[in-house]
Order: C-alpha cells, then structure tokens, then sequence
C-alpha cells in the first residue's frame, strides 16, 4: 500500500550539513478556480463534467437552500422553532460536492451540509418534520433542529460532537472498498473541527489503511467567534494533508465548478487508487454560527460586505445566464414559488403531533430491554396519574 | 473438548467469526503479524489477510471511529483496545457516538455489529496504567452492552455472543486470568446469553457476587467461609449491561445478605448500583447490610498493589461482618 516512508526519510533526503528549518508555507498550495463572479469562466479553466439539465438542477437547490435558510431563521426568531443553523454563503460546498458525485456514495457531513442532502432529493416536509421534531421526522424527534439523516439517501445522520464522522468516514470508505461497493464516502468538517484529535485519527487511518474517502474542510473562517487565526498557525487545512501522505487540493469554495470539478477529480482518484483525498474549500460562513449567536460581536461589517460581493449563488447564477441557461423572470419564479412552498410546509409541519412516548425508549438498543422495559411501564403510570402535566404525550396512552 | 487457556479461548473465538462472515474484521495496535501484545489476535492475519486482520496506528479514537464507520457500513469489525487503561481516547467515540448511534438516528443507521474487546484489570504489577478497571464508566451509557468473561469456556461463549449481538459491546478481558485461567472448551460453535449471570455455586447462608477475575477470589473466600460453617451461594454476573437482577434478587431473597466485589475503586463503582437496587428488590428479606469489597478510592498502585487489592481475606472478613451482624 505504502513506500516504506521511514527508510525513504533516512535513505533519501537531502542531505544538509547545517541545521535548516522548513514550515508550512515552504509547500506552495495552488487554489483551483473555474468561475469568476461575473460568471465567466478563467481562462484555460477545466470545466467538470456539467450538461444543462444538471446545471439547472444544482441551481434550483442552491436557490431552495437560500430560501429554506432565510425563512427558517425568521421562522425561529417569530419563536416557531428552536433552533437553527444557515450556510449562508457556503452553499456551494455543499451542493456541488454532492452532485459531483453517485447516488451510492455516502456523505458524512459535520451540521452546515443540508446542500448535499437537498441535492439528494429529501423532501421539504422531511426537512419541516426534522425541525419540528414532530412524529413524521425520521429521527423520531430526538434531535435538535439540523441533524438530519437519511439512509435511503447515503446522507448519515448528523451527531453534534464536531470531528467524530472523521475516522468514521474512514472505516466507512474501508468498509465501501473491502465489499467492492464502486463507492467512496465524502466526509465534510470545517476548518474549526479540523483542531479535534478525531480529525488527526481520521486522516491518518484513512491514509494508512487505503481508504477511499474525500475529506472535504469547509474552511468559512469562524468556528463561532474564533476566527481562523486563533485557531491554528499552519498553512490551512491543505498543509495536514500533505503532512498524513495525502493528495491534497485547495479550491475557491464560493465556485461551483470548481468545487464539483474536485470532488469529480477527487472522486475517480480515489475510487481508482483506494487512497484519500483531501480538499480544502476557502469559504466564508455569512450567517451566524447559528440562531443563538450574533456575528457582529465578533467581526466587521466591511469583512462581511467583501463576502457578501462573492455570493457563490450569484455567481452561478451569472454563468447560467451567460449560457443562456436561464432566465430573470425564471429567476423570480423560481425564488417567489419556493418561498410559498416553504411557508406553506411550515405550517404543516408545526401543526404535526409530537411522537409518541414509547419513542423514548426504542432504538435504545434493537429491542427494548428488561431493565428500560421496567422504567417505561413506571412512566407510564406516573403520567396517568398526572396527565395535565405531560400534556404533549399523556392524551395518546392507551 | 480441548484444554485451553483464556487467550486460545479468545483466539478460537475470533477464528469462528472470522470463518463464518467475510465482512469480520479484527485489528487495533499490533494485532496483524504480531498477533496483539497477548497474542489474542494470533494467526488471524495469516489466516484471513492483512486485509480483514490488521494493525493500527497508534490512536484509540481513531480505531474505535473507524470501527463505528465499518459497522454503520455493514461491516462487522472486532476493535482491540490494547489496555483498558488507554481506552478514554476513544471515550467520546464510544459514549457519543457507538451508544447513541442508532437512537439518535431513529434506526436509519447503527453500529449493532461493533465490538471493542479490552484486557482489563490488575494483579500483573501493571501500575497505574495497566491495571484499571473501567467498566463503571461504560454502564452508565444506554445504547452499549458491557461483558466480562471469568474464564476460556465463559470467553469464547460471551464473545461469540457479543460478536453476533446486534449492539455495540464492550468485552473486558481479565489480562490476570489470560495464561493462568485453562479449561475445557468445546471446539465447536457455541454462544452463552448476554444479559444472564450465572450461579457457580448454590449456598444458603450469603450470595457472593462478582466478575471477571475477581470470581477467582470470592471462589477462594467462600472456600475458607465453608471451612467456618458458613455456606456461601457465589454468582457471576457475567454481564453488567444490562444485569441480571432476577438472579441476584432471587438469591438474596434466598440468602438475607449479599457481598459484591469488584477491582475498581468502590465510589461511583458498579457494586453501589446493585447494592440500591437489591436492597429496594429484596428490603424485608435482608438480614444484613449489603457489604462491597472493592478497590480503594486511589489511583492504582504498584508497590502496594497487595495491598491494595479486594483479595480474599478481605471478601473474608465482610462474610463474616455479615454474618454476625
């Protein structure tokens, strides 16, 4: 699998007779990028492998994910929901890496990667159910608002501790290999969650063992409040790569051609050669971390209006118009239309019940045991006997 | 029926499931060509390839996360955590994400086909950190099975059963018993219940309850019990998560008194959940406090590990205490 890289270390470097430093910033890390914001194309750029039909399609879920972001934080600031996280700014990361890839790949996204999971194709009122942790979620209301999942899709449920689908991806992808699945995993982590041992472990397992999997950092410069700087020292995410033996690629995150370009590039690579790839996508979160924080606490407007110039939906946008793939009176069909639907399943799905009690105790284990048994039989009494008090689940008991 | 010891019990179980499903997969730190540093792994890579029988690096969190990936894919991976001791790298991948895997995911994804094995336990001059018990930290985590073999036949039957079992489950080896602990196993298939302890002895006068390498003692202070008069029932519990508490109840319903021993230290140790819930099963049949023989609140010694330990003479002592309480 591997050259013996500890006797190349000793056999083959070169040799120096002083004591001579190297960092970081000694390898030169390119940026892949394809689209400029105007929407025409660099020239001598690489286009991925993109027809109308697809191009048109990525552009209707970037512009679902804007609007579902957009209407689901106003639904939670009316106190409707509680909780929510956009990825505002970074979609592109997200729905390009998904159509770059098969329906048999396997994402194992971080929390900010819904893109992937519309791509996908799961519905808006599965998204509305999740949030609303009401009886139709299939996560059986569990979860805080955002950790979606969905087997049906390869999308695997989202767990909030940052970092730990990393290694997971890692024996995912093994797992893909050894059964000769044509598959690979795509593992996507920002760049705060790239400080977490989980990611060290991951990268050095999946390179290690030959795994084929796509590491993919959205590095949008915050973890919360703590900008990137505060957060490691090295040459980006890029650099680590190199460091665990891996075939590393940096790109403009915010250019959907270049994001699917890679993950099309990345993809055959590691399907190919059983080995990982990383990539690391230079992005910008311009949301919030999430409902419950306020960025301007912690940065400047000037920084976010930069940003905000670099509108990744925009510029693809402006290329689709450039192919004459689209239209502006299209545009705000599309953009009016899907903030209707979106309002409309809101509303659905808030008025849904929540599940029923026993969903407390299933899936605990494959069957509920003695012990969980005991204790939901003493529940159950227990809110008999004080129905008014558990007023979400007592009127369902039998 | 061939005499093995806890280790080739160990190995023969793993080689059964290994042979039975090709998606079986067993590796952690030294586990391919060198068999694991007891030799527990030994001969599997020659036998299946480097491929199904591997090495790691050296990362707890890394295998444990790469055994979750592996199992939610349909795998079903056996992960060597070298020495319990240094399984708390992978605390966060075991509580957070092997427990919780299939709950927090409605069913769409588990990792049922997950199992961690891990040599644990003292009395091998280990120190510090290579003779920790830590197995009360995992029974507070619904979503995960907990098992401790006392002896080869126990070994390969538990674990064959857990291998199979359909959650992730944490198997803890006793390291002491790996040479020393031989007996009869069959060399067939075979599979003992998750979930069951076990009598080994029946007795009238006090229940004695353990696991793991700490049944070997209270064998040994039950014998020196009989010699003074007093007829000790001795069970093991085999399996923490969950337990037993049918047997254990209906032995101290029997019995009156109840002493439970275990290496780890006694505070937040598993014995004070048995002793609450034994004392609210079986409150008007008890005679006598329930005792606990355990490990002292400090971290684990080497120079006065003796010392230290819950031997014999001391689960001696707390028989009598009881009683003649």
């Amino acid at each position: 699998m591997n050259s013996n890289t500890y006797t190349d270390a000793y056999e083959n470097s070169e040799v120096v007779h002083k004591p001579t430093f190297i960092d970081g910033h000694s390898v030169d890390i390119p940026i892949l990028k394809i689209l400029q914001q105007d929407g025409s194309v660099y020239n001598g750029a690489e286009l991925p492998q993109i027809d109308e039909k697809l191009a048109t399609k990525v552009y209707k879920t970037l512009a679902f994910h804007r609007v579902l972001d957009e209407r689901m934080v106003a639904a939670q600031r009316q106190g409707r929901l509680s909780f929510y996280m956009t990825a505002l700014g970074e979609e592109a990361t997200t729905v390009g890496g998904a159509a770059a890839l098969e329906s048999q790949d396997m994402i194992m996204a971080q929390y900010r990667e819904q893109g992937a999971l519309m791509f996908r194709g799961f519905p808006l009122d599965q998204f509305m159910n999740q949030m609303f942790s009401n009886e139709k979620d299939l996560g059986k209301g569990r979860q805080m608002p955002i950790h979606y999942g969905s087997k049906a899709l390869n999308y695997m449920t989202i767990s909030s501790p940052l970092g730990t689908q990393i290694p997971q991806a890692a024996g995912y992808a093994y797992g893909q290999r050894l059964q000769g699945k044509n598959a690979v995993t795509i593992c996507y982590f920002g760049e705060g969650a790239a400080s977490e041992g989980d990611f060290h472990a991951g990268l050095n397992m999946a390179a290690v063992h030959g795994a084929p999997v796509i590491f993919f950092c959205r590095n949008n410069g915050y973890a919360i409040s703590t900008p990137s700087q505060e957060q490691f020292n090295g040459n980006g995410i890029a650099s680590r790569g190199v460091g665990y033996g891996i075939k590393t690629l940096r790109i403009d995150g915010n250019d959907i051609l270049a994001v699917m370009k890679a993950v099309q590039w990345a993809r055959e690579y590691t399907l190919a050669e059983n080995s990982p790839v990383i990539i690391e996508a230079m992005s910008y979160r311009l949301g919030a971390h999430s409902t419950s924080d306020d960025p301007s606490g912690y940065r400047t407007r000037e920084e976010e209006a930069k940003w905000q110039a670099n509108d990744p939906i925009l510029r693809m946008k402006n290329w689709l118009l450039a192919q004459s793939w689209w239209d502006e009176a299209q545009d705000s069909a599309l953009f009016e239309q899907l903030r209707d639907d979106v309002l409309a399943a809101v509303k659905v799905a808030e008025k849904i019940a929540k599940p029923e009690l026993r969903e407390l105790v299933t899936d605990v284990y494959d069957d509920v045991p003695q012990h969980i048994e005991k204790q939901y039989e003493e529940l159950v009494s227990h809110i008999k006997q004080y129905p008014d008090a558990y007023p979400v689940t007592s009127g369902r008991l039998k | 029926m061939a005499q093995m010891n806890l280790l080739q019990a160990i190995n023969n179980a793993l080689d059964i499931a290994m042979a039975e499903n090709d998606s079986t997969l067993c590796f952690g730190e030294d586990v391919g060509f060198f068999g694991g540093v007891f030799r527990a792994t030994s001969g599997l890579q020659d036998k299946y390839g480097k491929e199904r029988c591997f090495n790691t690096p050296l990362t707890e969190q890394g295998i444990i996360g790469f055994a979750n990936g592996l199992a939610a894919q349909g795998s079903r991976p056996i992960a060597e955590i070298q020495f319990a001791d240094y399984i708390f790298p992978a605390f966060d991948q075991i509580v957070n994400e092997s427990a919780k895997f299939r709950y927090r995911s409605g069913n769409e994804f588990n990792v049922g086909k997950l199992t961690i094995r891990t040599p644990y336990g003292g009395g091998i001059a280990g120190g510090l950190y290579h003779s920790q018990s830590p197995e009360a930290y995992f029974t507070q985590t619904p979503g995960l099975k907990v098992v401790v073999p006392r002896n080869p036949y126990q070994a390969k039957g538990l674990l064959l059963a857990a291998i199979r079992d359909d959650n992730p489950v944490i198997f803890f080896e006793p390291k002491r018993l790996y040479r020393a602990s031989t007996g009869e196993v069959p060399e067939e298939d075979y599979q003992l219940p998750i979930g069951k302890a076990d009598v080994v002895q029946t007795g009238s006068d006090i229940t004695l309850l353990a696991w793991g390498a700490q049944m070997e003692i209270m064998e040994k202070a039950s014998e020196m019990a009989a010699n003074a008069g007093i007829s000790c029932e001795v069970i093991d519990l085999r399996s923490l998560l969950p337990w037993d508490v049918e047997t254990i109840a209906n032995s101290v319903s029997k019995t009156g008194r109840l002493i439970i021993s275990h290496e780890a230290p006694i505070t937040g140790g598993f014995a004070g959940e048995i002793a609450t819930t034994i004392q609210k099963e079986c409150f008007l049949n008890l005679e006598s406090p329930i005792e606990r023989v355990c490990g002292l609140d400090t971290p684990y010694p080497l120079a006065q590990e003796k010392e230290y330990v819950a031997d014999h003479l001391k689960v001696f002592e707390a028989i009598k205490r009881s009683v003649n309480f």
